[in-house]
């Protein structure tokens, strides 16, 4: 691993000479939980305006390693974090950090579509509500509107924004919740499985989004799928048993992979 | 045959039953387990259900009705004369017929003689015996005694006879029945649903005895005083009429004990409700997970003490406390050092019940808190909300039904609760609201107007059947609604 780092140490310096800005920079990213461990020195950058896929088998720690992106890791008993990741600059992990300030920097989209038991309007405006980001009933009518067409979900449910968030259909409800997410102006949204509930036809509105989501945020993800990592992302990051594997441009990853196990798993040979 | 060992003899043949079934089943099996429908246990078990089941069904019917039988058929051989006397008489006839028939058993074959050839000794004959006779019997009581225990023994050995018949013949047949293809475990586990059935409609139906004996009673109230006196009366005062004294009729008004309980209810309520929720909030979201584990059990200890604890408390710390500070305040702010708080008080009560309540409203909302799916704090948590954010804006608005619900069943409790208010309320029915008076409440009354010799025909007693089926209705439909809610928040997240 030490070689990987030095490698990714490398890049990073390459990076800024090429005029590559990383958003997220993890370095030494170990995690525990009570005794076990669950990721082993993990180097890994986050391109600005880029869509990184985090692939590799059940278990390999790529799930965890994203929530310690914006520290979800903190809600979850005898959870520990060491190493270090910053965002533009700053590590998220010093304890001057407001943790509440950073998930509004660096939003969160589940496997699991959770939409609040709310309706869709109050559903969007519920981030900037909290964050106090519209002064007055106009300004949250904008956001919320900006917020579900950048979801492609408003010309769905413009004429039902009272209606309950819970009654949407899986995909609608994946879609509002990524409009939750946007509506908060987050520069890094992160996601766990967004499609794993869905049918391969709200699975293919979602890549869309992600895809035009690109211009204006850096994404993370999560996938199981390798057909989706290749679709939507530019950068992929291959996970096995804790530790970071290979990190490459998406293209060359799924052609010519610089790792044999990256190679096996893209192939089906183990996961 | 007594009873218990007719009963051992039936479970011996379900048990030979059981055995002989699964060992059947096992033979035509051959070695091939595959080749039966069920596993030889149940066909067992179907020859078992088969032998007892029958017969125990035989033996209940037996007992409950062969009394009857032999009643009428000695009633029938009563004199004619005796036949034309009014029942009650008839009845206190059969009474005595019954204690000399105890008594004859007792009786050797020549004392028997001796007693049925003269028949005026039988009372001090039988007393030596033991079993002492009101009056000198009438001669024609001998023998009915006389039949009825002849009747009685005939009846135990058909009985014996019948039950240990239907055994056999239930074995034998369920024994006849087992084939490879028999479904014995579809048999048998409707057998099982049956019974699950009975102990589940058990209950239902001495709810619907209960209702039904307190409906008749309070019908019986309402004969005598007019419902509408009951339910808008204002003024309580039932004034124990003098035995024979009918004309003095009292006042039976509702409105100042429901006031009351309402009153009480209420305060109790205010104490139970913030804390319960607050201390539901502080354990299902911010404690940690050794704090729960100590702290949780602890409150719901306060649950499993016995209300009337509760009352020594309210009546022996809590109420004269109350008085004693609120004398000094009054000292302090006036000079005169007369309490303004009475010991027995709505506030004392209510107080006292609502620390009663508060693990009830605890437990309940931390369940339904808890129960809030993680995708939501998580959601909620992943935009950036700080987690007072998320209990406010996200956890509460979602449990609220459920909390709601979990009051509404925490009032009906409060408005039932009887042993606090008995010794800490106060009895007297008055209508105020200063809290510091004393107040009382639909079940305190209960208990003085059903405490005491009394019986059940003047409308001083009867009342409190009415209160009853008053306090129960409203519990009940308090109950009935807070379920109601409970369900439909839960079809939200599932």
């Amino acid at each position: 691993m030490n070689i990987m780092s030095e490698a990714a140490v490398e890049k990073a310096l390459d990076g800024k000479m090429n005029d590559i800005s990383y958003k997220m920079i993890g370095r030494d990213v170990s995690v525990y939980y009570g005794e076990k461990r669950a990721l082993y020195d993990v180097n890994l950058d986050v391109r600005e305006n880029t869509v990184t896929a985090l692939i590799g088998p059940s278990g390999c720690g790529k799930s965890t390693f994203l929530r310690t992106l914006n520290r979800m890791n903190d809600t979850i008993d005898g959870c520990r974090v060491t190493g270090r990741i910053t965002l533009d600059g700053d590590d998220i992990y010093d304890p001057a950090i407001d943790v509440v300030e950073l998930r509004a920097r660096v939003g969160m989209v589940f496997q699991k579509p959770n939409p609040f038991p709310k309706s869709i309007y109050e559903n969007v405006a519920y981030g900037p509500r909290i964050h106090g980001l519209a002064k007055a009933k106009a300004d949250m009518d904008a956001i919320v509107e900006q917020s579900l067409q950048k979801a492609g979900l408003w010309n769905e449910v413009k004429d039902r924004l009272q209606e309950s968030g819970t009654g949407l259909s899986g995909g609608q409800q994946q879609r509002l919740c990524i409009a939750r997410a946007v509506a908060v102006s987050p520069e890094v949204i992160l996601m766990d499985e967004p499609c794993s509930a869905l049918d391969p036809i709200a699975t293919a509105k979602v890549e869309e989004l992600i895809h035009e989501l690109r211009a204006n945020f850096t994404i993370v993800i999560v996938t199981h799928s390798m057909q989706q990592a290749a679709r939507v992302s530019q950068r992929t990051a291959m996970f096995h048993l804790g530790n970071l594997v290979e990190e490459n441009d998406t293209d060359k990853m799924f052609t010519n992979p610089d790792d044999q196990r990256t190679q096996d798993y893209i192939m089906g040979r183990f996961g | 045959m007594s009873v218990s060992l007719l009963l051992l003899v039936v479970a011996g043949i379900g048990v030979m039953g059981y055995l002989a079934g699964s060992w059947r089943a096992g033979a035509l099996a051959g070695g091939k387990a595959s080749s039966l429908h069920s596993r030889p246990g149940y066909y067992g078990a179907f020859v078992a259900v088969w032998s007892v089941l029958p017969a125990v069904l035989v033996l209940l019917v037996w007992i409950v009705a062969s009394p009857i039988y032999i009643g009428s058929t000695v009633r029938n051989g009563f004199p004619e004369e005796v036949k034309a006397e009014p029942q009650a008489t008839q009845n206190l006839d059969y009474n005595m017929i019954g204690a000399i028939s105890r008594g004859l058993s007792l009786l050797s074959a020549q004392e028997r003689t001796a007693l049925f050839a003269d028949g005026s000794a039988a009372r001090t004959v039988l007393a030596a015996k033991g079993v002492p006779l009101a009056a000198d019997p009438a001669p024609y009581m001998l023998t009915s005694a006389d039949t009825l225990n002849r009747m009685t023994v005939a009846s135990g050995l058909l009985r014996s006879a019948l039950v240990v018949l239907v055994a056999l013949a239930g074995a034998f047949f369920s024994y006849r029945m087992i084939a490879p293809k028999f479904r014995a475990r579809n048999r048998v586990e409707g057998v099982m649903l049956g019974g699950l059935l009975a102990a589940s409609s058990i209950a239902i139906l001495t709810t619907i005895g209960i209702v039904a004996s307190m409906l008749t009673e309070a019908i019986h109230f309402f004969n005598r005083v007019p419902a509408w006196e009951f339910f808008f009366g204002t003024v309580w005062d039932p004034r124990f009429a003098a035995a024979g004294a009918a004309a003095s009729a009292g006042q039976f008004g509702l409105v100042p004990l429901l006031a009351g309980t309402l009153y009480i209810g209420f305060v109790a309520m205010l104490v139970a409700v913030p804390v319960g929720l607050f201390a539901a909030v502080y354990m299902s979201e911010y404690a940690s997970r050794t704090l729960r584990s100590v702290a949780k059990p602890l409150l719901e200890v306060l649950a499993g003490i016995p209300t009337i604890v509760y009352g020594f408390f309210a009546m022996v710390t809590v109420g004269p406390f109350l008085r004693d500070i609120s004398a000094q305040m009054n000292g302090l702010a006036t000079g005169n050092f007369a309490s303004f708080i009475q010991a027995q008080s709505v506030l004392t009560a209510g107080f006292v019940m609502g620390i009663m309540l508060i693990p009830y409203v605890s437990s309940l909302s931390d369940d339904i808190i808890t129960a809030v799916p993680r995708a939501l704090r998580d959601g909620s948590l992943g935009l950036g909300a700080t987690r007072s954010e998320t209990i406010k804006r996200v956890i509460l608005p979602a449990a609220l039904p459920g909390i709601v619900g979990a009051l509404l069943m925490t009032a009906s409790r409060a408005i039932g609760e009887t042993m606090i208010v008995v010794l800490a309320a106060g009895v007297a029915a008055r209508m105020q609201l200063n809290p510091f008076e004393p107040m009382t409440t639909v079940t305190v009354k209960i208990v003085n107007q059903l405490t005491g010799d009394l019986e059940f025909t003047s409308p001083q007693t009867l009342v409190a059947f009415a209160l009853g089926i008053t306090l129960f209705v409203i519990t009940l439909c308090l109950n009935i609604y807070a379920l109601y809610i409970v369900r439909k928040y839960r079809e939200q997240y599932e």
